[in-house]
C-alpha cells in the first residue's frame, strides 16, 4: 500500500464522516424548527386530533395483540425459570417489572413504528413528490406547522397512553398464563407485584415512551419530508425511516436504562 | 411587476440557470417556453422562494425576494396564486375543502362567505357539482381546473402556471387554455405560464419568452415570435430534430 492509497483512504473516511455530520445536523435543525413551531400560534387542533386518531386509535388492535401475547409468553418463560429456584411467587413482579420498565415502551414504540410510522413517511413523502408541500409554501403557510408539529405532539400524547395499555394488557396476559393455566394463586401474583413495583418504575417506562414518541415522529416525518424522487424515493424513505427509528429506539432504550434511569 | 435580473443557479455540476433576465409587466400574461429539463420549473420555484438563486435578483413589485425571508417573504407569497404541474391538490381534502383552504387559513372570512366564494369559483371553472369529491375521484383535466380555482380564490395579483396542460389530451388542453384566458380577463392578474404547448400557447399569452441554455434567448409578442429569425426559436416551434438545439 502506497502513501497515496493511505491518503485516499483517509480522505474517503473523512468525506463519509463529514457527510454523516451534515446529515445529523440537518435532522437536528429540522427537529428544532418543529419544537419551536409547537409553541407558536396558530395551533392546528383539528390536524392534531386527526393525527392522534391515526397514530393512536388505529394502533390499538396491534398494541392489544402484542401486549397480551408478550405478557403470556413472558409469564410462561419466567414461571419455569423461577420454579427451578422455588420462587414462583415472584412471577407477578417479574412480569410486571419487565413489561413496565422495558418491554411495554420498547415493543409499543416498535409496533407503532411499523404500523403508523411507515405510513406517515409515505404520506408526507407523497405530498412532497406531488408538490403538495410546495403548494403549502406558495400559500405562505408553514408546512412544518401543518404536517410535522401535529405528528410530534400527537406522538407525545399517544405513546405514553399506548404504552400504559400495553403494560396493563401484558400484566393480565401474564396473569392468565400464570394463574389460570399454571395454577399460581391470584393473590400471590398481584400482592407481590404491589410490593416490588414502585412508582419510579412506572415513571421510567412512561419517560421512555415519551422519548420514543419524539424519535419515531421526528425520524418518520424527516424521512418523508426529504424523500427522494418518485415511487422509488418514497419506498426507500419509508424503509429507511422504519429501520432508523427501530435502531434508535433500541439504542436510546439502552442509554436511558443504563445512564438516566438506573 | 415581476423583474428577474441575471438569475444563476447551479445544482451540483449542472448550471441550470446561467444569467436569466425577464420582465413581466402588470396584467401581462407571459409564457416561458423551452425544452423539458431546461430549467423552466426551477425558474418558477425561484419566483415563490422555494429555491434560492446563487446569483441575481427577483423583484416582485419592487421587493427583491432573494434578500428577504420569514414574514417578509410570506407577505410577497400572499400576492401569488400557483397552479402546479399535476395540480398539487391535497389528497385528504375534498375539492371544496381544497379550494376553501387558502381562505380558511389566510383570511377571517366566515364559513358562509367561504362556501359562497368556493361555489362561485367552482362554477367559474365548470365544476359546479364536484365540491364533495376527492382529488383521486376526478380526472387530470378536472384537477387542473380545481388547481386554477384554488389559485384564484384569494384573487392574487400574480398567478404562476407550471405546465398546466402537461399530460392532457388536446381537447382538455384547449379547454384549460380557454379557462386561463377567461380568468385572466375576469381577474386581471399578472401571469407567467411555463409551457411547451406549441402553437396553442401563442393564443393564450401576450408575450412569449424562450428559455435555452439557462437564459432567455428571445422574447416578443406571439406573432413577432412566430416569425423570429432566431434559428433556435424556429427549430423549437417547428419541433425539428435538425438545428442548433442540443437534445437534453
Amino acid at each position: 500500500m502506497t502513501i497515496y492509497d493511505v491518503t485516499a483512504c483517509i480522505r474517503l473516511i473523512g468525506a463519509w464522516f463529514l457527510s454523516l455530520l451534515r446529515g445529523l445536523g440537518h435532522m437536528f435543525l429540522f427537529l428544532l424548527d418543529a419544537l419551536v413551531t409547537i409553541f407558536r400560534p396558530p395551533f392546528k387542533f383539528k390536524m392534531l386530533m386527526r393525527q392522534i386518531r391515526f397514530l393512536g386509535s388505529k394502533s390499538m388492535v396491534v398494541i392489544l395483540l402484542t401486549g397480551s401475547f408478550t405478557g403470556m409468553v413472558l409469564s410462561l418463560q419466567i414461571y419455569y425459570t423461577l420454579r427451578k429456584f422455588g420462587s414462583e411467587a415472584l412471577l407477578g413482579p417479574a412480569v410486571a417489572l419487565s413489561i413496565i420498565r422495558e418491554l411495554g415502551p420498547v415493543l409499543s414504540a416498535l409496533m407503532v413504528t411499523g404500523r403508523a410510522g411507515s405510513a406517515l413517511t409515505a404520506e408526507i413523502g407523497i405530498m412532497k413528490i406531488t408538490e403538495q408541500i410546495d403548494a403549502l409554501t406558495s400559500m405562505a403557510l408553514n408546512p412544518i406547522r401543518y404536517l410535522i408539529v401535529p405528528n410530534i405532539v400527537a406522538a407525545l400524547i399517544v405513546f405514553p397512553l399506548l404504552t400504559s395499555i400495553f403494560d396493563l394488557i401484558g400484566i393480565y396476559g401474564g396473569y392468565f398464563v400464570g394463574v389460570k393455566l399454571l395454577g399460581l394463586s391470584a393473590g400471590t401474583y398481584f400482592s407481590q407485584m404491589e410490593t416490588f413495583v414502585k412508582m419510579e418504575d412506572i415513571r421510567a417506562g412512561l419517560y421512555k415512551a415519551l422519548s420514543f414518541g419524539v424519535i419515531v415522529s421526528w425520524v418518520c416525518c424527516y424521512k418523508g419530508y426529504y424523500t427522494g424522487y418518485g415511487a422509488e424515493g418514497v419506498s426507500k424513505a419509508t424503509t429507511s425511516a422504519v429501520v432508523m427509528s427501530s435502531v434508535l429506539i433500541l439504542i436510546w432504550d439502552y442509554f436511558l436504562g443504563t445512564v438516566l434511569l438506573k | 411587476m415581476i423583474e428577474i435580473v441575471n438569475l444563476k443557479k447551479r445544482f451540483g455540476k449542472q448550471q441550470v440557470l446561467t444569467g436569466l433576465s425577464l420582465r413581466v409587466f402588470n396584467k401581462e400574461l407571459v409564457a416561458v417556453i423551452g425544452q423539458s429539463g431546461g430549467g423552466k420549473s426551477v425558474l418558477l420555484k425561484h419566483l415563490i422562494g422555494i429555491i434560492r438563486p446563487d446569483e441575481g435578483k427577483i423583484l416582485i413589485e419592487g421587493v427583491d425576494i432573494t434578500e428577504v425571508g420569514g414574514k417578509e417573504l410570506d407577505s410577497v407569497r400572499e400576492k401569488f396564486g400557483v397552479v402546479f404541474q399535476e395540480g398539487a391538490l391535497f389528497d385528504s381534502f375534498t375539492i371544496h375543502e381544497n379550494i376553501a383552504f387558502p381562505l380558511r387559513e389566510k383570511t377571517r372570512m366566515g364559513k358562509d362567505e367561504i362556501d359562497a366564494r368556493v361555489a362561485q369559483a367552482l362554477e367559474d371553472v365548470g365544476l359546479k357539482e364536484m365540491g364533495g369529491k376527492y382529488p383521486a375521484e376526478i380526472s387530470g383535466g378536472m384537477k387542473r381546473r380545481v388547481a386554477l380555482a384554488r389559485a384564484l380564490i384569494t384573487e392574487p395579483k400574480i398567478v404562476l402556471f407550471d405546465e398546466p396542460t402537461t399530460g392532457l389530451d388536446p381537447i382538455i388542453s384547449s379547454s384549460i387554455h380557454k379557462l386561463i384566458t377567461k380568468t385572466h380577463k375576469k381577474y386581471g392578474f399578472t401571469g407567467l405560464i411555463i409551457s411547451h404547448e406549441i402553437p396553442e400557447i401563442f393564443e393564450v399569452a401576450d408575450k412569449i419568452a424562450m428559455l435555452y441554455n439557462g437564459t432567455i434567448i428571445e422574447t416578443g409578442p406571439p406573432e413577432e415570435f412566430r416569425h423570429s429569425d432566431n434559428p433556435y426559436v424556429q427549430q423549437f416551434i417547428s419541433g425539428s430534430l435538425e438545428g442548433p438545439i442540443e437534445l437534453l
